[in-house]
């Protein structure tokens, strides 16, 4: 029996600020998990839809975790997966939905990607871990910060991606169109590296950043 | 209360599939009107700007009415209806089933600044899904006035460069039949495209530009025989 006296525990205390700030470095999703490869490889040729997509997916993810920690006692364990993914196919389904009748513009910009938040690796892995063994809130948190902790990575891959494959950034041109070589004038010294908008380039960034973030972090490092 | 007996396993999801269902079923249902609006004005929008008319979806209804004074029907050259609603509602994916002679089709007649223009829908395959869009022709029927494009879901960076004025530009003043013969406008290579019935495709969308150049191909021979006739 537990003597263990319960305090009621403030909001955003230390353990609960721990959960917003860890998936943004030590537990990042994508980069020390290696969790959501699969839509970071396919949505970050451009800026726009990897921010968009990091927006919905922090939606997804923040509201499926709490629903499923108010449920968590109810589920029964043998089918507990199958719960979950009928939880995240509802909401992304209503999210589609909403936004082709409110916001058309930014459904036509999503496209086949808002099916891909339902194939996201980062949700489930969230759910299964977290939310059926935490309260709303915590589980709210913990949504937000993986959230955050996967979009920073995405938008950061795009970033690089869309200026050196496109020479843009959020559609807009960055290099200056007179630095290109013009085979007819015979000027400029510059060319978009094509490599950049094919899906390899962005596994190799996403590599990138975890050698930059091991190197500073050392305790990433596993010992064998 | 035993969560995991099989009784309890059963009730449960049988009692979620129903709240979903209904939750689902509610909200395509609530907002399948709204919806369709969005689409139908985008439509109206797309045809507009093909013919250079730029408009935002909530005017594109009033725009619409002004500019297209006539909605033919065309199938194997011949119109078979002037009826505006039924060449609006022509659903392009069922009707590309059809041989290109044999389809019923949409012209849309528009009147701008005093000059007639014909807006031709198109539709045909990209790489992952439906490629669409709207080329307009002066009213000689064969120099290209504007051009168009959309894609469901063709590869951002790559194929759905269609969509963009690097590419659209290229169309306006190209013709797609020399001395009444039709030749269509074919996509090639990025930067071997010459003269009046070529256009660039899109290095690294080369499925996607196929598509686009199979879809000229396709969907513009019936209007050419129409043309021809007149």
């Amino acid at each position: 029996m537990s003597t263990e006296v319960k305090t009621k525990e403030s909001l955003f205390s230390k353990k609960n600020q721990q959960l917003l700030k860890d998936p943004f470095n030590d537990n990042n999703p994508i980069t020390v998990q290696v969790l959501g490869i699969c839509s970071a490889l396919a949505i970050t040729v451009k800026l726009e839809p990897a921010i968009v997509m990091s927006l919905s997916v922090m939606f997804v993810l923040s509201v499926g975790n709490v629903i499923i920690s108010l449920i968590r006692n109810l589920i029964p364990n043998r089918i507990r997966i199958i719960v979950q993914l009928v939880v995240v196919a509802s909401l992304v389904i209503l999210v589609d939905q909403f936004l082709k009748a409110f916001a058309y513009d930014v459904s036509k910009q999503l496209s086949v990607f808002v099916g891909l938040i339902i194939t996201n690796c980062i949700i489930m892995g969230r759910f299964e871990a977290f939310a059926l063994g935490n309260g709303p809130w915590k589980a709210f948190l913990d949504g937000v910060g993986n959230s955050i902790g996967y979009g920073v990575i995405l938008i950061a891959v795009a970033f690089v991606r869309e200026l050196l494959g496109s020479g843009q950034l959020l559609g807009a041109q960055i290099i200056p169109l007179s630095w290109y070589i013009d085979m007819d004038k015979g000027t400029g010294f510059y060319a978009n590296n094509g490599f950049f908008l094919f899906p390899p380039m962005a596994l190799i960034v996403v590599g990138m950043i975890i050698w930059a973030q091991r190197a500073k972090n050392t305790k990433l490092i596993e010992e064998n | 209360m035993n969560v995991n007996s099989n009784a309890y396993t059963y009730t449960f999801a049988t009692v979620m599939v129903v709240l979903v269902a209904v939750l689902l079923a509610g909200a395509s249902l609530g907002l399948k009107s709204k919806q369709e609006n969005n689409v139908k004005q985008e439509k109206m929008q797309s045809i507009l700007a093909s013919v250079g008319v730029k408009v935002d979806r909530s005017e594109a209804q009033a725009a619409y009415d002004e500019v297209i004074k006539e909605v033919l029907t065309i199938r194997g050259g011949e119109v078979v209806s002037t009826d505006r609603e039924i060449g609006f509602n022509v659903d392009m994916a069922g009707a590309i089933k059809a041989e290109n002679m044999d389809r019923e089709v949409p012209m849309y007649v528009a009147n701008k600044g005093g000059e007639n223009y014909y807006i031709i829908p198109l539709r045909g395959k990209g790489l992952w899904g439906p490629v669409w869009g709207f080329v307009s022709l002066e009213s000689d029927g064969n120099t290209v006035v504007g051009a168009n494009f959309g894609h469901k879901s063709e590869t951002p960076g790559l194929g759905a460069e269609i969509t963009t004025p690097m590419f659209t530009d290229q169309f306006p003043g190209k013709k797609i039949s020399e001395a009444g013969l039709f030749q269509s406008i074919s996509v090639v290579k990025q930067g071997t495209s010459t003269g009046d019935y070529m256009v660039d495709g899109i290095s690294g969308g080369t499925i996607t530009s196929n598509g686009v150049n199979d879809m000229l191909a396709d969907c513009l021979a019936p209007y050419a025989e129409y043309f021809k006739n007149i």
